[in-house]
């Protein structure tokens, strides 16, 4: 039989990883944020272990800024399938003053997630976090490992990574250091929304085209929400548009869009002109805003 | 489906095959080897550009860039150079994998520095390739580092090597001087290891597009495909490596379930060939005998398992078998050693050292591991070896010999491109400080 299907080679890589990762390490943890990637993610990791329960936690790291639908769409994943879910919250870290809410025009509480992030590693001594970063999303990404070693400090230093050769994962970490799992880091945006469509998945309703109160800056389309900041003559209107990603509703702009179902999303994927985080705000920053923000022991 | 042949079982549906999916859809890696200033990320940012794989917010951003800096064409290189520190000097540092596709095939290319790391990198990126692009300046032509480049592509047992003769605009197109290249190139060819590769020669201009996806006029006399157009014509099946079905057990699935109270499966990927429903296989090392039951993948059954399908296979008989052993058809053994010489490549600032000790990690099995000779270091132009060595630094590429503490189940990296190759980790940095193949 050749190896003609496209998808299968990623998935098949994709719960090898998923295999290595639990055979490796001591506690991981797969981060979970209601996103698609995420829910991929998830399947793929019963994928794996099947017929024995996925034997990890999911551990979502909660802004308080997100979509209520992908919230109500995370519990119900959660108790459908019996895992076991932890939530830490970015409002705790700011009560604590462990990080300043940022504010203006730009506030996102999104790169305050690495300080509730890295606390909860530590709370949790967890040694591997599993994460839905694929490498076609970022300039930065693309040379990250699959197999990613973190500091104490959580920070990622690109420019003395581990070389990864053969399909072989080097695990081996000192006390103190953890290591972040890309099982999806050679699928491209395309590859996830396929397989959401082969595999018939559910996922929130806010990836498909829905009426939403929006506004429009620098090009973008804001959503209209308590969470984002608004000037006074920036107009509030109605629009069909649908989220590409999915991340606070501070750092994630939508498209028009009237694919309704994941059929039309899929073809809207395909047809395409723009990238996917070319509809995240927080990327928008500069140049460099990715890099930064892991070297930091962000995602 | 790739994985496998469906068998009826009453637990489930029969498996759907996607049928536009899998006549279109196939994924084909690439490493890219060049010097600095070859301009490798030019041609992988051209190959995007002209694919119309660059979306138009990354194209503005280098025409964005571009403008910055004071240029009159776009510079493609910024696609690729994701570092700060890269882009500022202009070069590329880290192994960076880029995705593009077209309407036959997925391409990841692996954009590896042709700087002072550049033997550890290309490695890296050879090691799950398929194919390879070597690139030259016309200008410069054939020069040391193109050996390297050249050998480590052959050491690897690349099937298919592309040798892009660049910046042919700066040479006034000209058919001399890439005839003149191509013989030089043919010399090296004579002195290859591994004959069972192929090699073609595409004269291009990244910088102007000249025969990476668009045929050129300029090169009139060149009457070969373009560069895409290869690749798009290369059939992955051929290109792939296939041996004999190694299957390493990754992980033991004991669910302890009602439904599944005496369920153990052995998790893991198939290498090199077949496993079906009834083949008697032994366990390596405990050499026990028994015939496989079942075959999963997720919740449903196969009558067999291809290769690199990650599948949970059981056996009729219980018998003791975890992570780091080996599933393999009885007629059909590895070699079981404590010792084996192989070809390495260091990776580490720090030296490889007879005597030492490194973990050997081979597949999903570890042992410990000390350097028991080091017969010759291969020169870095590719003209000799040097036998009077005792030390090994980074980039060096030699012939060494290991004792294990215990046994692995290997195969020759010529017969096995999977079971004959392994990595070793730094016992005190746990660093990956090299790769080695098995002879």
């Amino acid at each position: 039989m050749k190896d003609t299907s496209h998808i299968n080679p990623l998935e098949n890589e994709a719960i090898y990883i998923f295999r290595e990762v639990t055979a490796q390490f001591e506690k991981p943890v797969l981060l979970f944020s209601g996103g698609k990637d995420s829910i991929t993610l998830v399947r793929l990791a019963q994928k794996a272990f099947w017929p024995a329960k996925i034997p990890f936690p999911l551990m979502h790291i909660d802004t308080g800024h997100n979509f209520p639908e992908t919230i109500e769409f995370r519990d119900r994943l959660v108790e459908e399938l019996g895992l076991e879910l932890i939530v830490r919250n970015v409002q705790d870290s700011i009560d604590a003053g462990k990080v300043k809410e940022e504010s203006g025009k730009y506030s996102s509480r999104n790169s305050l997630q690495t300080t509730t992030l890295l606390d909860a590693i530590e709370e949790f001594k967890f040694d591997a976090c599993i994460g839905g970063a694929r490498r076609d999303e970022e300039k930065a990404r693309a040379k990250e490992r699959i197999f990613s070693v973190r500091d104490d400090f959580g920070q990622w230093d690109e420019r003395n990574q581990r070389p990864e050769l053969f399909d072989m994962l080097n695990g081996q970490i000192e006390l103190g250091q953890n290591v972040r799992v890309f099982p999806i880091s050679n699928w491209t945006e395309l590859d996830v929304w396929s397989y959401i469509e082969k595999e018939e998945m559910e996922i929130p309703s806010i990836y498909f085209a829905h009426k939403r109160k929006v506004f429009l800056r620098d090009g973008l389309i804001w959503s209209h929400s308590d969470y984002v900041f608004q000037e006074d003559d920036e107009e509030v209107l109605e629009r069909m548009v649908r989220f590409r990603t999915v991340g606070d509703m501070s750092c994630t702009a939508a498209v028009f869009s009237e694919a309704a179902d994941i059929e039309s999303v899929v073809q809207e994927i395909r047809d395409s002109t723009i990238s996917e985080r070319g509809a995240r705000i927080d990327d928008k920053r500069s140049e460099a805003a990715m890099e930064k923000r892991k070297q930091q022991g962000y995602f | 489906m790739l994985v496998v042949r469906s068998q009826k079982n009453e637990n489930s549906k029969p498996t759907t095959i996607n049928r536009q999916q899998a006549t279109k859809m196939e994924v084909l890696k690439i490493a890219t080897a060049g010097s600095v200033d070859d301009g490798k990320s030019t041609l992988i940012g051209r190959l995007l550009y002209d694919t119309k794989s660059l979306t138009t917010d990354k194209l503005e951003a280098i025409e964005k860039t571009s403008k910055q800096k004071g240029y009159d064409y776009l510079d493609f290189s910024l696609a690729t150079d994701g570092l700060v520190a890269e882009r500022e000097q202009g070069i590329t540092i880290d192994v960076a994998h880029i995705y593009f596709s077209t309407a036959t095939k997925s391409y990841i290319i692996a954009d590896t520095p042709g700087h002072v790391e550049y033997t550890r990198n290309m490695v890296t990126g050879a090691s799950t390739s398929q194919a390879a692009i070597i690139l030259i300046d016309a200008r410069k032509g054939v020069i040391e580092q193109t050996n390297r480049h050249f050998f480590i592509n052959n050491l690897l047992r690349i099937k298919e090597v592309v040798v892009a003769i660049n910046k042919m605009d700066l040479v006034d197109f000209s058919e001399e001087r890439y005839n003149e290249i191509k013989a030089d190139f043919e010399q090296l060819i004579e002195k290859r290891d591994y004959q069972g590769q192929k090699i073609t020669f595409i004269p291009v201009s990244a910088l102007k597009g000249d025969n990476v996806v668009n045929k050129s006029a300029n090169t009139s006399w060149y009457k070969g495909e373009t560069l895409l157009e290869h690749l798009e014509g290369l059939d992955l099946a051929a290109v792939s490596n296939i041996g004999t079905p190694r299957f390493p057990v990754q992980y033991v699935v004991r669910p302890k379930t009602e439904n599944f109270h005496d369920f153990r499966g052995f998790a893991g990927k198939v290498y090199g060939g077949e496993l079906s429903v009834g083949d008697e296989v032994v366990a390596l090392p405990s050499q026990t005998k028994s015939k496989i039951k079942e075959i999963y993948f997720y919740d449903k059954k196969y009558e067999t398992a291809s290769r690199r399908s990650s599948v949970t296979i059981t056996l009729e008989d219980e018998i003791n078998v975890s992570r780091g052993d080996m599933l393999v058809k009885v007629d059909d053994l590895p070699s079981i050693e404590k010792q084996f010489t192989a070809t390495i490549s260091w990776m580490d600032s720090q030296d490889l050292t007879l005597g030492s000790k490194y973990i050997v990690q081979h597949g999903v099995n570890k042992v410990l591991a000390k350097v028991d000779n080091i017969h010759h270091k291969i020169n870095p132009d590719y003209s000799g070896i040097d036998t009077d060595t005792k030390v090994l630094g980074m980039n060096d590429i030699a012939q060494v010999t290991f004792k294990l503490n215990k046994p692995i189940f290997y195969d020759a990296f010529k017969d096995h491109r999977t079971n004959g190759s392994f990595i070793l980790i730094d016992t005190q940095s746990n660093s990956t400080v090299g790769a080695g193949f098995i002879q």
